[in-house]
């Protein structure tokens, strides 16, 4: 479900974050895991940190050249006996999927993980046409459920708690006997999957996302771990993959070079469960497949990043590995974001896909720790671009009233080196004077996102230039530089 | 390492604001370490590096102190700051400012040459393998986000330390994990901000350790104002006043003991 973004009030979402605590409790119980996995695979594999320079180059060099590999993905793709249909914008790929689906009179789709069908709001989009979407990925049909968006790009339901679930199960499932113990996380999985089994039968249409497309062979690629995505895409007659342009690669070896850091970055598995590949549809002589195969292409505003300072976001494979080592991420969960992508990776993104004016707080809330550019395995620069919105939003005076008034008061001093020394001369032996008893403010004016819940240091005293400053005096011996 | 006439390397001192501002006696135990490991040290006027203004986005403020920085710093053979998040300012970002700038980028990016860390320059450029100084107690060592990711310190400053008589390193679960002080960040996302560095305290207290140093006064300010309004009696100090065993100031938010006041 993808309602109308919220991120303009990141810091309000985040406050009810805090307040949630069964968010608070499930962000909790992940938060180290997916940490050490990462770790513990990077570890195993030599080669690790070579294959990010190689996964980032093979994304580079592919973006320099978009066109040209997009045409050439296209032209396989019609070899195969597929179709591809190219969407300047969400609502654009939504009404070329409603089209087909009702071609075929479907009534039922089944649906694999796909964050582009987020972006686009394809749920809501179909259900409003009478045709309902079944997801099909335990995360997303469980928010599906609950009516949410996903609060992380591969594990999207990473915000709730076993009990949650089991109440939304008890609640939406109408042949599940009250008796029945659901206390185990597996008893949970085959509610879910004997639930679903049924949906993959009756679908009319499969709908999926994919990592990566092959341009050399017209190939559209998913990577999961339930096996659900092959079952969306094979059993009914219809497979459209939903994807977005800068998901093409030029060959099937550049694959198996980033396949082999996504896992890895994701979850630290060396490779996830099920690596499917279709291209085009079911021949003749194929035991199964789909009778008819489109792929959607979505822009919706990348295309204009390329060239950009932003450009370098297109190499993103949705990884999730930036969300899970944010302390932000891991402190407000995903939907404090507001919109479909989260963590550092949405604060860069999101500005791009729905403007800057409805997600100016995204790029601010990062503390430039810089963990997830250690881990994005296609060195997506990720503080450097949050820092170019900030940029962007200083051009336009977009930022904060109070935040330029502070610098500027702040820059009037740091360019006047003497006046600087002057007036701090003055004003750190009279702030230490009034902090002298404690050591520590327990208030300050303009100062209360920090002294609300700690203390702020007093000074010591006289400044250390002014200390240098007598202490060459006296001394008389060299001079200070000036 | 350049000569200069009288064969000690000369070391311009960049103090940084908040030590400037905040906290002198890390500058003099800077100074201290330079000085016994043998450099010529020098103060040139200075205020603040630009990186709040760098980092709010407002890039010709960042500019015009970057430009007042290089101009007053470039006389010497080193520049050296006692902080990971200013040092790597200097040395990563000042050349990317002046990038689109022919006349400049050449001296930004000899000025970064010259630009470390502290416990990186005693360390890797002087050599330095011990100091002489005594500290009894047990710590712990938080590494600042700057300096370890972008510098690359983390195993130098534990080097010298493990060097002081008496004082034990015991390490914390996600020492490598930001604190939430992230500069304006602190008071602008001040609930975000405050939820990250509680996590940092509960590993702080569950090590053990009575005294936690670091390397960047700012994020020293946050772990330490945070313990202070728990009321927590864990000592917060930069690493170079232990290494030149100047620890005689009171702790970072501790009031001054009545008898040592001056
Ligand atoms: S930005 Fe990098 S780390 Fe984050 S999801 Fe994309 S590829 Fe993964």
């Amino acid at each position: 479900m993808t309602a109308s973004p919220t991120s303009a009030q990141f810091v309000l979402n985040a406050h009810q974050a805090f307040e949630d605590e069964q968010l608070q409790k499930a962000l909790h119980l992940t938060r180290e895991g997916f940490v050490a996995n990462r770790a513990a695979a990077a570890a195993r594999l030599p080669e690790f940190e070579a294959l990010r320079d190689s996964a980032r180059d093979i994304k580079a060099h592919t973006l320099g050249l978009l066109d040209l590999y997009l045409e050439a993905y296209e032209k396989k793709v019609i070899e195969a006996g597929g179709t591809v249909h190219w969407a300047r914008t969400g609502e654009e790929a939504n009404s070329i999927i409603i089209e087909i689906c009702k071609r075929h009179g479907a009534k039922t789709v089944t649906k694999g993980k796909s964050m582009v069908a987020e972006e686009t709001g394809l749920n809501d989009a179909l259900a409003a046409q009478g045709i309902s979407p079944v997801e099909t990925d335990l995360g997303e049909y469980l928010i599906q459920l609950r009516h949410e968006m996903p609060s992380h790009i591969i594990a999207p339901a990473v915000h709730l708690t076993r009990d949650q679930i089991e109440a939304d199960f008890r609640r939406n499932h109408a042949d599940l006997p009250p008796e029945r113990d659901l206390t185990e996380p597996t008893a949970l999985l085959a509610e879910a999957r004997g639930v679903l089994r049924e949906k993959f039968l009756a679908a009319d249409v499969g709908i999926t996302g994919a990592n990566f497309l092959v341009a050399e062979t017209g190939t559209s690629i998913i990577v999961t771990n339930e096996g659900n995505g092959d079952l969306t895409q094979i059993l009914p007659p219809v497979h459209i993959v939903l994807t977005s342009i800068e998901k093409v690669v030029p060959t099937l070896e550049d694959v198996s070079q980033i396949l082999r850091v996504l896992a890895r970055s994701a979850t630290g598995q060396d490779i996830s469960v099920y690596t499917t590949f279709s291209t085009g549809p079911r021949r003749p002589g194929d035991p199964d497949g789909p009778e008819e195969y489109h792929v959607v292409l979505l822009d919706n505003g990348r295309s204009s990043m390329l060239g950009t300072d932003f450009a370098d976001m297109l190499r993103c494979i949705r990884c999730g590995a930036c969300l899970n080592h944010c302390p932000v991420y891991q402190a407000v969960g995903g939907h404090a974001y507001g919109w479909v992508y989260p963590g550092p990776m949405g604060a860069v993104l999101t500005p791009s896909l729905i403007g800057i004016d409805k997600s100016a707080p995204l790029p601010n809330a990062s503390t430039f720790c810089g963990a997830c550019e250690s881990v994005c395995p296609v060195r997506i620069p990720l503080p450097k671009l949050m820092r170019h919105w900030r940029e962007r939003q200083t051009e336009r005076g977009l930022a904060p009233q109070a935040q330029r008034w502070g610098l500027g008061l702040w820059g009037f001093f740091a360019r006047r080196p003497d006046l600087y020394r002057l007036a701090t001369r003055i004003a750190m032996p009279l702030l230490a004077w009034l902090g002298r008893s404690e050591g520590r403010f327990s208030r300050l004016p303009l100062a209360n996102g920090w002294t609300a819940t700690r203390d702020f240091p007093a000074p010591q005293g006289d400044t250390f230039q002014a200390q240098w400053r007598k202490r060459t005096k006296t001394a008389a011996a060299h001079g200070d530089g000036e | 390492m350049t000569p200069s006439p009288d064969g000690k390397p000369r070391v311009a001192l960049f103090v940084t604001c908040l030590v400037d501002l905040f906290r002198p006696s890390i500058g003099f135990a800077a100074l201290k370490l330079l000085e016994d490991a043998g450099c010529e040290v020098f103060v040139p006027s200075q205020t603040c590096c630009g990186q709040p203004a760098y980092n709010s986005g407002d890039r010709a403020l960042a500019k015009a102190l970057a430009r007042q920085a290089i101009d007053a710093f470039s006389a010497y053979d080193y520049v050296v700051a006692p902080s990971g998040s200013c040092a790597a300012m200097l040395a990563k970002h000042y050349p990317g400012l002046f990038a689109d700038n022919p006349n400049l980028a050449g001296r930004a990016n000899q000025f970064a040459g010259k630009v470390h860390e502290l416990a990186s320059f005693l360390t890797d450029v002087l050599g330095i393998e011990a100091v002489a100084a005594r500290f009894d107690r047990r710590v712990t060592f938080h590494d600042s986000c700057s300096g370890l990711r972008e510098l690359g310190v983390a195993a130098q400053p534990r080097k010298l330390l493990a060097s002081v008589d008496g004082l034990e390193l015991v390490e914390m679960e996600e020492c490598e994990t930001c604190c939430g002080f992230g500069g304006t960040f602190a008071v602008k996302f001040g609930e975000i901000s405050t939820a990250i560095v509680e996590r940092k305290v509960e590993n702080i207290e569950n090590c053990g350790a009575p005294v936690v140093l670091a390397g960047d006064l700012g994020c020293l300010m946050n772990m330490a104002g945070k313990l202070a309004r728990n009321g927590s009696p864990i000592e917060l100090r930069h690493f170079a006043e232990v290494l030149a065993g100047m620890t005689d100031a009171p702790a970072i938010c501790a009031a001054a003991a009545p008898q040592t006041k001056r």
